[in-house]
């Protein structure tokens, strides 16, 4: 035993500057990631960003190159193996065919230690709706049942941090909300969750905040809020009672710009502008006093998915010139 | 915010892996799981004995396996059988399927991530697996000894002929035959080995099964018939699958049975310390790894080819032997004893007579082809005439004439060539029924690492 200064972090994970590389390939540069107990933090960028190599080093199956990584609160060092009570999948929950359900997280259970913790077996069976299917092989099991199973693996260990590359991929509505339910609830009792999708509702439905990568290097990252300010003027659809008093309301109102979609709308009684928020906030009430009732107004792109757009591909502009 | 604290270091940075037997029992379930293992193993626990027991009652014997022919005379000769088929043609497919498929099947499955993050250690993870498919064989292996000495008690259990026909009562058989047993695991572990080298090197290509059952069914080949220098042929670890044979000869033929078993050995630790190499410096951020020709030969050919060229050199150092390790000398003196041993057997059987076999102070001329070729090597051009003095007939001496086809090996059979009273074919009374005169044909030895004999 000796004393040593160690820095207080509230953080389950705290990266600085962290590099990788594969031969010439840049896989991550300079990434830096902040992600707080509880918080269920979501990684996107477009495909070969990085985001599993990120998530990689976060579950100890790679090292870092350069830069510095804390995973609740240990230094991550040289040596493959992240520290104890990290868990997760990337690419694709491990399971093994020949094993039934059961079998397969009571497998994984038994590597535990003793007085180590580990999560009842059935409950989790429950929690992730795979029940019914417990003493089935994996074999048979869809995409979205595996993805169900391989997340229930992961909580084997009563993770602290929580690791799920596409945890939503291949699941049906009912799958996907257990799965929100479920990461909802960790997070709720304190477990850090940090998640790569290419769905853009489903990170907007279950993250607070996300990191945005692109070619390896943080484009964006904080709370889901501050990435939709960053937003310029959106496409907004819009439907009325009367679509023609209402395209003449809205080129009426300053700021805003009426999109001829004749062709692509398949429904005639829909309007689509471009505004800012602050101008759709004078629209609305000018269309309420000339009597035009609104049924609907919903972005066309969300704007966290717009936001994405924007910020990738001014990256790829600028790292192409 | 910073703050002072009480820490062991170690404690703060190092992950709780997963210990070496908690990984082993989880390797060993997911190795159970698999049907084909789980077929295998019955397959090795049952085949012998049903195969021993309905070979036995045919009327046509496996005479090109070792102690084939003396089937039908006691059960211990099919659980010798057992031994020799599985050393030959058996094992090699074993060891690739079990040991050859232990890191590929992670990576057909895509979970070496997963398995990974779970155990938390990649030394553990191979010394598990390399457990644990060691583990399946030494269930399977026991399974084809019992089996096979199961089957050979429901035949009979009777006295056997070793191979220079001196005969062994079935208790000393059953010790010879778990002993040859014993000495098999050494060539069963260097197989395992280049099993796991495969494994670890190719991946999830179908390289990692094929190259070590081909290429343990090549040596197998290699050692029993290409023409090569003995000490070359014991430096290769399938040799060492055949050379429990010297155990059945009085005195037992231990210089190919030692050199055999180092060589496995060797063999064995070379390819599980490249294999654990191999799989320490693996980059588990890929997917899955599909393997390379270019790394298996650098990382696994010529490693083990290197093996087998230093192998050969200590051991031709070591004995001294240079050539084939058959010579008419060493040919002359075995027939002699094996024809003594048969003699006195056919004379209890045919006459009930009972001397013993030094009386007959029996030798043999063997001569190779013409006088223009070389007078060693295998071949079946041996021909040997066997001379020996017929007990209580003062200077009565008797001759007899074999052809001998030798084997590579060392092994070889003798088969009478006249007079036919002597070593034709005929039918005697033995005590388990009929039976042909032993000394139509038989099976001999010749160990090729002896010093050459002059006759």
């Amino acid at each position: 035993m000796r004393t040593q200064e160690v820095e207080s972090s509230p953080c389950a994970v705290r990266a600085r500057g962290l590099a990788k590389f594969f031969g010439d390939v840049v896989a991550l540069d300079g990434v830096d990631l902040d992600v707080a107990p509880g918080q269920i933090h979501g990684i996107v960028g477009p495909n070969g960003a990085g985001k599993t190599t990120l998530l990689g080093l976060l579950l100890g199956l790679a090292v870092a190159d350069r830069g510095s990584l804390e995973v609740l609160g240990s230094s991550v060092g040289r040596a493959l193996a992240a520290p104890d009570g990290v868990s997760g999948f990337v690419d694709a929950p491990g399971l093994y065919p020949a094993l039934t359900a059961r079998k397969n997280l009571a497998a994984l259970a038994a590597l535990r230690a003793p007085g180590a913790p580990t999560a009842d077996i059935d409950d989790l069976l429950e929690q992730v709706g795979l029940t019914d299917v417990a003493d089935d092989r994996a074999r048979g099991f869809s995409l979205g049942m595996r993805q169900r199973l391989g997340l229930a693996a992961a909580l084997i260990t009563r993770p602290r941090l929580l690791v799920l590359d596409e945890p939503a991929n291949g699941l049906d509505p009912a799958g996907k909300r257990h799965v929100h339910e479920t990461l909802a609830g960790l997070a709720a009792q304190g477990t850090a969750v940090v998640l790569s999708s290419h769905r853009m509702d489903d990170l907007e439905a279950m993250c607070s905040d996300i990191t945005i990568l692109a070619v390896g290097r943080v484009v964006f990252s904080g709370p889901l809020g501050k990435l939709a300010d960053r937003n310029g003027e959106l496409d907004y659809r819009l439907v009325t009672s009367d679509i023609e008093a209402a395209r003449q309301v809205a080129a009426d109102t300053g700021g805003i710009q009426v999109l001829d979609t004749a062709g692509s709308q398949p429904d005639r009684d829909v309007l689509v502008v471009r505004a800012l928020v602050s101008d759709l906030d004078e629209l609305v009430p000018r269309l309420v006093h000339a009597g035009i009732a609104l049924r609907e107004l919903t972005p066309v792109v969300s704007p966290l998915e717009s936001a994405f757009l924007a910020l990738t591909e001014q990256h790829a502009q600028e790292s192409s010139r | 915010m910073t703050v002072t604290a009480t820490t062991d270091p170690s404690e703060l940075l190092a992950p709780r892996t997963v210990s070496v037997a908690r990984g082993y029992r989880f390797e060993l379930v997911k190795q159970l799981a698999q049907l084909r293992v789980r077929i295998l193993i019955g397959l090795c626990w049952i085949g012998p004995a049903v195969a021993v027991v309905l070979v036995s009652g045919q009327s046509t014997l496996p005479s090109d396996t070792l102690f084939g022919r003396e089937m039908q005379a006691t059960g211990w000769a099919g659980a010798l059988v057992v031994l020799s088929f599985a050393g030959s043609w058996f094992f090699p497919l074993l060891t690739s399927v079990v040991a050859g498929d232990v890191f590929s099947s992670e990576d057909r499955l895509g979970t070496w991530r997963h398995l990974l993050v779970a155990v938390r250690s990649p030394r553990r993870i191979f010394i598990a697996k390399s457990l644990a498919s060691l583990t399946v064989l030494l269930i399977c292996v026991p399974g084809l000894a019992v089996s096979g000495i199961v089957g050979g008690l429901v035949v009979g259990s009777r006295p056997l002929a070793g191979l220079d026909g001196h005969p062994l009562s079935p208790a000393d058989a059953a010790g010879k035959l778990l002993l040859a047993w014993l000495c098999v695991l050494a060539p069963i572990l260097a197989f395992a080995a280049i099993g796991l080298l495969a494994s670890v090197i190719f991946g999830r290509s179908p390289f990692a099964l094929l190259l070590p059952a081909f290429g343990g069914l090549g040596m197998q080949l290699a050692s029993q018939v290409l023409p090569m220098p003995a000490a070359v042929r014991v430096a290769l670890p399938s040799f060492a699958f055949l050379s429990w044979n010297g155990l059945f000869t009085s005195p037992p033929q231990l210089h190919s049975l030692i050199a055999g078993i180092a060589v496995s050995l060797a063999w064995a630790a070379v390819a599980t310390a490249l294999a654990y190499v191999i799989f320490m410096r693996r980059d588990f951020t890929s997917h899955a790894n599909d393997g390379s020709m270019r790394r298996a030969i650098t990382l696994g050919i010529l490693p083990l080819l290197a093996v087998w060229a230093l192998s050969a050199g200590v051991v031709a150092a070591a004995t001294g032997a240079t050539g084939s390790g058959i010579d008419a000398g060493k040919l002359q003196r075995s027939l002699a004893t094996s024809f003594g041993h048969f003699y006195v057997l056919q004379s209890q059987e045919l006459y009930h007579l009972s001397y013993a076999a030094a009386q007959l102070r029996t030798t043999a001329a063997c001569t190779k082809g013409s006088d223009l070729v070389a007078q060693d090597g295998p071949g079946n051009d041996w021909r040997c005439t066997v001379t020996w003095h017929l007990p209580g007939v003062n200077d009565a001496v008797g001759q007899a004439v074999y052809q001998l086809d030798v084997s590579a090996n060392g092994r070889y059979v003798a088969d009478g060539d006249g007079p036919n009273q002597v070593n034709g074919y005929f039918v005697l009374h033995a005590p388990y029924g009929d039976a042909p005169n032993p000394l139509w044909q038989f099976d001999g030895l010749v160990d090729l690492l002896a010093p050459p004999s002059k006759g």
